[in-house]
């Protein structure tokens, strides 16, 4: 993202807190000149636009709210969204950490959750990666995980639909070459976020969501094709995705 | 349920606690474990242990982070209590808007500085945070939303003004910001030697200068040296020159503290050489000069594992000269390594504690009466004996409950029927917002 240039941004799950944080830098960074929040919730996602209404005064900013897990309701925000003209720089950021145990016993929580988490995001991108080739230009971030590296036995349905991103992301990336469309695939580690609100209430170490933003904004500025935020967890899934299988399963983890 | 280790600033020790991180807007209502009580918790800047609930629940507040309004016109901004006070001065002062009141470290929530309701260099110009307050809303236990202010609820916006959460969780609060014509300050650093050159000093700055602020060499014995740094709003406007501060980081605690008698002489004197040769006017960027420490990244470890006490206490003026000595002796004759004493001066109170002594209430931290000196001593690695030695307020001074360890302050919320009885404010709000004690 040139910020020389305000552009037409467009947040796929505005309200998720990395999306949210993300926004804020942008705005900040007077980057955006129109920012177009979708998402399921007309309320919650006004009450983000007059936050970042504040902290942006230059910019406009739209709320498109709508069913985010039909392929209809995907279609129609997306042509929502590009009203007007596409979005320069679209970030993909909706999902939900599901309870692994719940969705092993519920077969309709396991589909919701790789439904959410995995072919949403992925219609998304699909569908906002032709108008933006139309227009011959722009950069798009999807948020898998590095969950999505190696499936885990303690989140393998999350794990599995964010793998299911980076497989398109990857695909997309290969159609793209040449293009001067880019895809970025962002994978945060463990994030202080309300999506991880029952992790932190166990103890759990999280990354603050300020500097995963910072990373992805940076990250996405530079049409990085992999993100990995914090910068240490390129390395850690590296191992973790190179334990021989006699090693990893002994790991309880 | 799991529980959680949680440290304040001064990490003298670590105690469990349930975490519930609260969503924008607060909620319905406050999440609530049987049996235990619970605080709102922001950044965890206290010193002491305020901030803390061993074994009962942090509401955290920091997910709180909105803004909600803002009136150019009238310079009134509205936000969630979790907002940093970083995050304001770093949106408002491009814009030429300023917190009036900012405590040495911007890194607090807003819902903090009112819990706690702080105070910066200015105090004899602006007074404390609650002075720039004009309205809040409380989330009670009970599940009541409560608009506060002077004219609503009077009471409890009283009484959550440094009220350390005890009133409930401050879920928004409304600000005023000044005028301000750029980032700059315009400072000038005067060193001194003795208590009498520095009380000239603090009376000489009162009047033409907004920010004031001395460090004393506590090792320097009878005839104190130190820095007396003074400093107004520069009417330079911004240019490309302001920046955010550089941030350093500490980045492991060290086995043993780094603060001790051999590293502080050291310290003194090199910090009293350093001071003493930039000595004279200079025009600064407000970060480093309202928040120097902000720039080391967790620089509480500095003190080890073992942490380190706050101790901070307001003199009456006219005991000002002799408390002040008195203090310092005090520091010698324990001998213990004190990195930072500090002095700002104080204004008259303002109406809160006198309302809530008018109310039939010892506030136990209510700073009243006229024209105080206010002593910030002793980020000392250690308390004194047992750290539950004689009072170290001397005359009819009176200590900082958020930097206090030692004063075994309480730490309740109001679920009702849960708070502890006898706890030393002696106030206790009730869910119909009235206070009895």
């Amino acid at each position: 993202m040139n910020t020389q240039t305000p552009q037409k941004i467009a947040i796929v799950g505005a309200t998720s807190a990395i999306a949210e944080h993300c926004a804020r830098l942008w705005m900040a960074s007077g980057g955006a000149a129109e920012l177009v929040l979708i998402g399921r919730d007309e309320g919650r996602l006004q009450a983000l636009a007059t936050d970042l209404r504040i902290r942006g005064p230059g910019a406009e900013v739209v709320c498109v709210a709508g069913d985010l897990g039909s392929t209809e309701g995907i279609a129609s925000l997306v042509e929502r969204a590009c009203a007007g003209r596409a979005p320069d720089v679209v970030l993909v950021a909706h999902g939900s950490l599901p309870d692994q145990a719940q969705c092993q016993g519920d077969l309709v929580q396991a589909r919701e959750a790789l439904e959410v988490n995995g072919v949403s995001p992925a219609l998304f991108a699909e569908a906002f990666v032709a108008r933006m080739q139309q227009v011959g230009g722009g950069v798009l971030g999807l948020i898998g995980s590095v969950a999505g590296d190696r499936g885990r036995k303690s989140n393998y349905v999350y794990g599995a639909a964010k793998g299911l991103l980076a497989r398109y992301a990857q695909g997309l990336q290969h159609r793209l070459v040449g293009s001067a469309v880019a895809v970025c695939l962002i994978k945060p580690g463990p994030t202080d976020t309300p999506m991880t609100a029952a992790l932190k209430s166990r103890g759990a170490r999280l990354a603050s969501v300020e500097a995963v933003a910072a990373d992805i904004v940076a990250g996405m500025a530079r049409r990085r094709p992999v993100i990995y935020t914090p910068g240490k967890w390129a390395l850690i899934m590296l191992v973790i995705r190179h334990l021989p299988r006699f090693v990893f399963n002994r790991m309880d983890i | 349920m799991v529980t959680t280790p949680v440290q304040s600033w001064g990490r003298v020790g670590s105690w469990p606690h349930h975490l519930a991180p609260l969503p924008h807007g607060g909620g319905k209502v406050l999440p609530a474990l049987e049996g235990r009580t619970g605080l709102a918790f922001g950044m965890g800047r206290s010193y002491g242990d305020v901030c803390l609930n061993p074994e009962g629940l942090l509401w955290l507040t920091r997910g709180m982070d909105r803004l909600i309004h803002w009136d150019e016109a009238a310079g009134r901004l509205t936000c969630e209590a979790g907002v940093l006070l970083r995050d304001i001065q770093r949106l408002m002062v491009p814009r030429g808007w300023m917190l009036p009141v900012t405590p040495g470290t911007q890194l607090v929530t807003v819902g903090g500085a009112i819990a706690n309701d702080v105070h910066g260099k200015n105090h004899h110009r602006f007074g404390s945070f609650g002075d720039q307050l004009i309205s809040l809303e409380l989330l009670r236990t009970n599940g009541t939303r409560l608009r506060c202010s002077r004219d609503e609820h009077r009471e409890l916006f009283l009484a959550t003004l440094g009220g350390l959460g005890l009133t409930g969780v401050v879920l928004e609060a409304t600000l005023h910001l000044r005028r301000v014509e750029g980032p700059w300050v315009d400072a000038e650093d005067l060193p001194f030697k003795g208590l009498d050159a520095f009380f000239e000093l603090a009376d000489a700055s009162e009047a033409g200068w907004e920010h004031t602020v001395a460090w004393i060499d506590c090792l320097s014995g009878a005839d104190v040296r130190g820095i007396f740094s003074r400093g107004n709003m520069s009417p330079e406007p911004a240019d490309a020159g302001a920046r955010g501060q550089r941030r350093r980081s500490m980045p492991v605690t060290p086995p043993v503290s780094l603060v001790n008698r051999l590293s502080l002489k050291a310290f003194n004197t090199a910090y009293y050489a350093l001071g003493n040769r930039r000595a004279g006017r200079r025009r600064v960027p407000f970060e480093p000069f309202f928040y120097p420490l902000d720039s080391i990244e967790h620089w509480n470890r500095m003190y080890g594992p073992a942490g380190f006490y706050q101790y901070q206490c307001v003199l009456p003026r006219a005991a000002g000269r002799q408390g002040v000595a008195e203090l310092l002796a005090e520091i010698a004759r324990a001998g213990q390594g004190t990195f930072l004493a500090v002095q700002d001066l104080w204004r008259p109170a303002t109406v809160r504690p006198a309302e809530l002594s008018a109310a039939g209430r010892d506030a136990g931290a209510g700073f009243s009466g006229a024209g105080r000196r206010h002593a910030r001593a002793v980020r000392a690695a250690r308390p004194r004996g047992d750290g539950r030695g004689r009072d170290a307020v001397p005359g009819e001074g009176r200590p900082h409950a958020a930097r206090d360890v030692r004063a075994g302050l309480p730490r309740v919320a109001v679920v009702p029927g849960a708070a502890r009885p006898g706890h030393r404010f002696g106030v206790r709000a009730q869910d119909d917002g009235t206070l009895t004690e």
